[in-house]
């Protein structure tokens, strides 16, 4: 049972790995925001199992927020940001898919070689659990600076968090007040980037990052 | 039971609540005012009598004296803002609904700063920065112009990037207690935490520590990380820029300092001093060079904010009881001082009617007190003698001098370049031709000047109390 268990947690923190991936090379919104609501789901999942494996009740009102807010409402919110918005079209990426990639993958290698080296002592399946959270948090990074366009960007930090969680509930025990903090701080974040949207739109017609960055204040 | 502990946390907590249910102008700024003047002096209280530290909150030495710092400068920087918002309402730049927003965010931002204060639980205080930094970044685009938005979304992602990264060594400091302190809240506890820290596991700690470095030393603005701070300094209402420049960077500075104390009880660990010193020493220099291209006045102080908050890291990486005190005066000094200089900008923003230095001359001549106030200001930042300032650069400088005279060095050398940049454009902008209109300020002297005469007299005379107590929190930071 232990290694059925360990076997399935693996399995479903691998998945949130993969997704990630996924998320890196989508060039349209909509595809984006669908491979995030799965993403979500994923993290759902794994917080679940690990509820049931730690017996630890309260790790699955996470994994419901998990799954309400991240999967559903946010994905939706967002959808209808951009159709109001009319910027269903193609994402700019700044650098090729193929260097993201490539680079993604490294930054795998490198969050596997740390965490692994200096977890040595801890139990097997925190180690690997913080490991791959720690893929997720770069790829997230990795997204967000790939990126122009800001409900991308807001993608990428979402599944930033996402790895967070997963690391929050890898650590066995870890109080609940952090992982609603967790959750809390998501959805003040999107109240606030969902202000943000409306007035960037109000002000520049546009929500390319890179318009913003013509406006910078150091100009004479 | 209500205690001053709760009382700092409880005050502005119940005001912003009121301040966004109550409308019109002067009422909510005097209550501001009210608000921020009784969180000080409760804050005060605590040197008197001295609360219990529960699992969540936490009275020591270190935290009363940044409560006390950051009550004092919340307190004069809401005087300074109520007529500096009052001249922003005239000229129809915030509209009413705006300002009732605005005071209650003020208020919220002080609950956030105290809470990362007096928080017992390493969680928490994650949770009261991050709450900082979502206030401060709705205050920061309150003017809705494209510099203002642009300057809130790059300080959004990149504070929260730091704050996210702050939260992974969290996450990682708890996986280093739990084999040692056992499942639960208390493996999240500072005074737990510093009594078994020997026994954590070294390696953990470590990445946890560079973890929490990189996170919250954004919030310190440390470079290269600072990419945020001249624009938030620069495009946000000035009171926010004092608040931030004071104070914000402090509490995250706090937070790193926490954990640096943490890091140094377990000797098999990393030690935190040369990261701080080689990041301190960065952040100096790269500000110092940084201040003779600015154009904005706003930003050139900001960078001078970095500049400081690089001497004042320095100052706590090199470590030792001498370090630690003159870390911590400077950085009280800094908050004084900086604070006042953002004090006199914002008004002779709103008297020029432009941040540019370009547009800004003579302001001794049409503005004598508000372009005297800014000389002094600036002779204080620029850490010329007698100020306050020029004293603990000294013992920052001297006490380093005895053991790494190479360091010394380099960071003399920064505070020279520092000091020639601020020169240079304070010429330009308190003498010289005078420019642009010359109406006289409708301005609240009393705080700046209050924050100077502070800074003056401590250049001149510390009190031995203040010496005592700064002395017993430089030995607790080992």
């Amino acid at each position: 049972m232990r290694g059925l268990s360990f076997d399935i947690a693996h399995l479903l923190a691998g998945s949130l790995v993969l997704v990630s991936f996924i998320q890196l090379y989508q060039d349209r919104l909509y595809a984006l925001l669908n491979i995030f609501a799965l993403h979500a789901l994923v993290l759902a999942a794994s917080v679940a199992w690990q509820a049931y494996v730690q017996d630890a009740p309260h790790l699955y009102l996470t994994a419901l927020i998990a799954l309400v807010f991240k999967a559903i409402v946010i994905p939706t919110a967002l959808h209808r940001i951009i159709v109001r918005l009319g910027i269903h079209r193609e994402i700019e990426t700044v650098v090729g898919v193929g260097p993201t990639m490539l680079f993604g993958m490294g930054l795998v290698a490198l969050s596997t070689v740390v965490m692994l080296r200096v977890t040595a002592e801890a139990d097997p399946l925190a180690r690997e659990d913080l490991a791959f959270a720690l893929s997720v948090v770069l790829l997230g990074l990795l997204m967000m600076i790939t990126r122009r366009n800001a409900v991308s960007q807001v993608v990428g930090f979402m599944s930033l968090e996402n790895g967070l969680v997963l690391a929050a509930t890898g650590a066995k025990g870890m109080p609940l007040v952090v992982e609603i903090s967790v959750a809390f701080s998501v959805l003040i974040a999107f109240i606030v980037i969902g202000i943000f949207l409306f007035r960037i739109r109000e002000r520049f017609d546009t929500v390319d990052v890179q318009a913003l960055d013509r406006f910078r204040g150091e100009r004479p | 039971m209500i205690d001053a502990l709760t009382g700092v946390l409880a005050i502005p907590a119940l005001a912003a609540v009121l301040l966004a249910a109550v409308g019109g102008y002067r009422l909510t700024a005097r209550l501001n005012v009210l608000a921020a003047l009784l969180t000080f002096l409760t804050a005060v209280s605590l040197f008197v009598v001295e609360p219990k530290s529960g699992p969540y909150l936490l009275v020591d030495d270190l935290n009363k004296i940044f409560v006390v710092l950051t009550t004092f400068v919340g307190f004069t920087t809401s005087v300074f803002s109520a007529s500096y918002i009052g001249h922003e309402i005239e000229i129809g730049r915030l509209t009413p609904a705006f300002v009732r927003f605005y005071h209650a965010m003020y208020q919220a931002l002080m609950f956030a700063m105290n809470l990362a204060l007096v928080a017992n639980n390493i969680g928490l205080m994650w949770v009261a920065i991050e709450m900082a930094t979502l206030t401060t970044v709705l205050m920061v685009g309150i003017y809705r112009t494209h510099e203002a938005l642009e300057a809130a979304w790059k300080y959004f992602i990149l504070g929260s990037v730091g704050i996210a990264l702050a939260l992974f060594g969290t996450i990682l400091v708890y996986m280093a207690a739990r084999p040692v302190i056992g499942e639960g809240l208390e493996a999240m506890v500072w005074t737990v935490l510093v009594t078994r820290t020997a026994q954590f596991d070294p390696a953990l700690l470590n990445v946890a520590f560079v973890f929490l470095l990189l996170g919250y030393g954004t919030k310190v603005g440390l470079a290269p990380l600072h990419a945020w701070l001249p624009d938030a300094h620069a495009e946000g209402p000035t009171p926010i820029s004092a608040v931030l420049s004071g104070l914000l960077l402090n509490v995250a500075l706090y937070a790193l300092l926490r954990f640096k104390m943490l890091l140094a009880l377990n000797p098999a660990a990393i030690a935190p001093g040369p990261l701080l010193v080689i990041m301190g020493l960065i952040s100096c220099l790269f500000a110092a060079f940084m201040l003779y291209r600015r154009r904005d006045i706003k930003r050139m102080f900001a960078y001078s904010s970095i500049e400081h908050m690089g001497i004042i890291v320095f100052a706590f990486g090199m470590g030792g009881t001498l370090a630690n005190f003159a870390g911590l005066l400077h950085m009280t000094m800094h908050s004084l001082t900086k604070s006042a200089i953002f004090f006199a900008v914002g008004h002779i923003a709103q008297v020029k009617g432009t941040q540019k230095i370009a547009d800004l001359g003579g302001l001794t001549v049409t503005n004598p007190v508000l372009g005297w106030g800014l000389v002094l200001g600036v002779v204080a930042i620029a850490g010329l003698p007698p100020l306050g300032i020029f004293m603990s650069e000294f013992l920052v400088v001297s006490s380093t001098f005895a053991r790494e005279p190479w360091l010394a060095t380099i960071l003399v050398l920064g505070i020279l370049v520092a000091l020639g940049g601020l020169f240079l454009r304070l010429n330009a902008i308190a003498f010289g031709t005078p420019r642009g209109p010359t109406a006289p300020a409708e301005a609240a002297y009393v705080p700046m000047f209050a924050h100077l005469a502070i800074v003056f007299l401590a250049g001149i005379y510390l009190p031995p109390a203040l010496v005592a107590g700064f002395q017993d929190v430089a030995r607790l930071l080992g």
